[in-house]
């Protein structure tokens, strides 16, 4: 038996063939119900939002949070402005995603080393705690220090921020694989780099995509966060969102923190949307959208 | 039951071994004692043998060490002392869930053993689709394991089971989770499949006339450590109709078996 399976585990294109048969009314009756409640809340954001601005604060104060018209007109419909959040979004969006990727192959690869053996697994994973437990902010400026202030260390913040959950996720799902599922490995003779690609690793997908889903995020706020200290190379939002502080411009300030923000989701619903791609033929928690409908169902029954 | 071992090295699982006096027997236990890590005794001098095309039920209160002995069986464990042999490699085992891998559909995952033994590509799926068919899952083969019912999933399991079309087949209380209808229909089925396979079957369960049902002949077992107590041998030829369960006959030797599984518990 060769030790480089002939198919790796993952259907891909099956995933696709799940398709929601829904008759039309009701799909926009239900289409309603999920974008409805975040909208409702969005609605509530945006009273409170006029009401510190315009209540609570003075207008000799009113610069800590400028309402919304404003931060919309001085931030989104000023193209001196937009136009420099935009090219620094893409140097951002650079950043983590290049961070995303690194700290995904490392993180995986972290996983699948110490699920080999128990040893190793002792003698690394403390130091993955460490690793998170570190107030990132503190060891930035050293990164600053030690590797230049320019695009590497960015990527390199990213990844030490993005590498945890990762690595977590995807060791707990090599390692919490049905006991008869390895017993009937076993029985046929399976040795350990077949049972790591035809057992362990698609059993542990959804837990990988868990994590993935939550580095995506942490990825972006790595990159804002990098940019914020390392002045050098091409300005992303940190700098731009620093520039604006010291100008005391909060318009673009809030517009650029929103966009930093709708980047992160971006990412999250993404990574979400490829989880639903790969898995959401076998696994439950792929397709939430599904369960929360039937609960509602329930409840309305 | 007196000539059991006290070397641990005398311990050892020969899959192809044919010794001179046994090489008729399909299985083979002889003065087999099972001792965990821990010390506790999961079986002690247990010895029996299933020849052939015979079909051995064996029953026993949880806990008693039954699945321990199939494990035995398969080689996933070996004995601390006496000496496993089975007849035939592989074996075909069915386990008390359907262990079915949830990324892949039926006909994949019936299509598993193939492909973990190195079957060219069109074998194994001609034989993963005529196994379907014989379970009569045929229809099912692009379904995921989350949209099949327990009883499919055993039937699916059970498919996967024969593609190595193997001589001796090991079960462990695979119908155990199943509601009652379900269970005796899988029961006929696994019959049918008995007499036109000819293997050789030992069969793990709890329940007494799942046993007198299917076997030749019923192993009866005490509680911790597992023994067997009793050997009764079972009159009914093959095939067996679905009104058997109903006859005297079939109820005074499910109460001989029940008189024995109460005696090896107190």
């Amino acid at each position: 038996m060769s030790l480089v399976p002939d198919t790796i585990d993952l259907e891909l294109g099956t995933a696709t063939g799940v398709t929601d048969p829904a008759p039309k009314a009701l799909r926009r009756r239900s289409t309603r119900r999920v974008v409805g409640p975040p909208l409702f809340v969005l609605a509530l954001i945006l009273v409170l939002w006029y009401a510190v601005s315009y209540l609570l604060l003075t207008p000799g104060r009113r610069f800590l949070l400028p309402p919304p018209q404003s931060v919309v007109a001085g931030g989104f419909l000023t193209w001196s402005n937009f136009g420099q959040i935009l090219t620094s979004l893409g140097f951002t969006a650079r950043t983590a995603v290049l961070g995303f990727f690194l700290a995904t192959i490392i993180g995986m690869s972290l996983a699948v080393v110490m699920s080999q053996a128990k040893w190793v697994e002792r003698a690394l994973y403390p130091y993955a705690v460490v690793l998170q437990t570190i107030p990132i902010l503190a060891i930035v400026p050293l990164i600053g220090f030690a590797f230049g202030f320019n695009f590497g260390s960015r990527v390199l913040v990213c990844v030490l921020i993005a590498l945890f959950p990762i690595t977590t996720n995807t060791l707990f799902g090599l390692l919490s694989v049905d006991d008869g599922l390895h017993d009937l490995f076993t029985l046929q003779g399976v040795g350990r780099h077949r049972r790591l690609w035809s057992l362990q690793l698609p059993a542990a997908l959804p837990n990988i995509f868990t994590g993935l889903r939550i580095s995506a995020g942490l990825s972006v706020i790595g990159a804002v966060v990098g940019d914020f200290f390392f002045q050098q190379g091409q300005p992303g939002l940190g700098q731009l969102i620093n520039l604006y502080r010291a100008q005391l411009e909060p318009d673009p300030l809030y517009a650029a923190v929103i966009m930093a923000s709708l980047l992160g989701i971006f990412a999250f619903v993404l990574v979400g949307f490829i989880s639903q791609r790969v898995i959401g033929a076998w696994h439950e928690s792929a397709r939430t959208a599904d369960r929360s409908n039937s609960v509602t169902k329930n409840r309305n029954h | 039951m007196t000539r059991s071992s006290l070397l641990p090295s005398d311990a050892h699982v020969r899959a192809n071994g044919s010794g001179p006096r046994r090489d008729r027997a399909s299985v083979q236990f002889e003065a087999v004692t099972k001792r965990f890590d821990d010390g506790t005794e999961a079986l002690r001098a247990v010895s029996f043998s299933v020849l052939p095309g015979e079909f051995v039920a064996l029953v026993g209160p949880s806990g008693c060490g039954k699945s321990t002995l199939l494990r035995l069986a398969s080689g996933l464990a070996t004995p601390t002392t006496g000496t496993v042999d089975v007849q035939a490699a592989p074996v075909g085992y069915v386990f008390q869930d359907a262990t079915l891998l949830p990324w892949r559909t039926v006909l994949r995952n019936v299509e598993l053993l193939g492909q973990l033994h190195g079957v060219p590509k069109e074998e194994r799926r001609r034989n993963a689709l005529a196994a379907i068919s014989t379970v009569g899952l045929s229809g099912f083969e692009a379904k995921y394991p989350r949209a099949l019912s327990g009883g499919m999933k055993m039937r699916a399991s059970l498919a996967r089971a024969l593609t190595l079309s193997p001589q001796v087949f090991l079960f462990d209380e695979p119908f155990g989770a199943l509601d009652e209808i379900t269970r005796q229909r899988l029961n006929d089925e696994l019959l049918q499949l008995f007499q036109d396979r000819g293997f050789a079957a030992l069969f793990v369960t709890h329940s007494v006339p799942e046993a007198v049902f299917l076997a030749t002949r019923v192993l009866v077992m005490s509680g911790r450590p597992g023994a067997v107590i009793a050997d009764i041998a079972v009159p009914f030829g093959y095939p067996r109709p679905p009104q058997l369960r109903y006859s005297a006959a079939f109820a005074s030797l499910a109460g001989q078996i029940g008189g024995a599984l109460q005696e090896g518990h107190s």
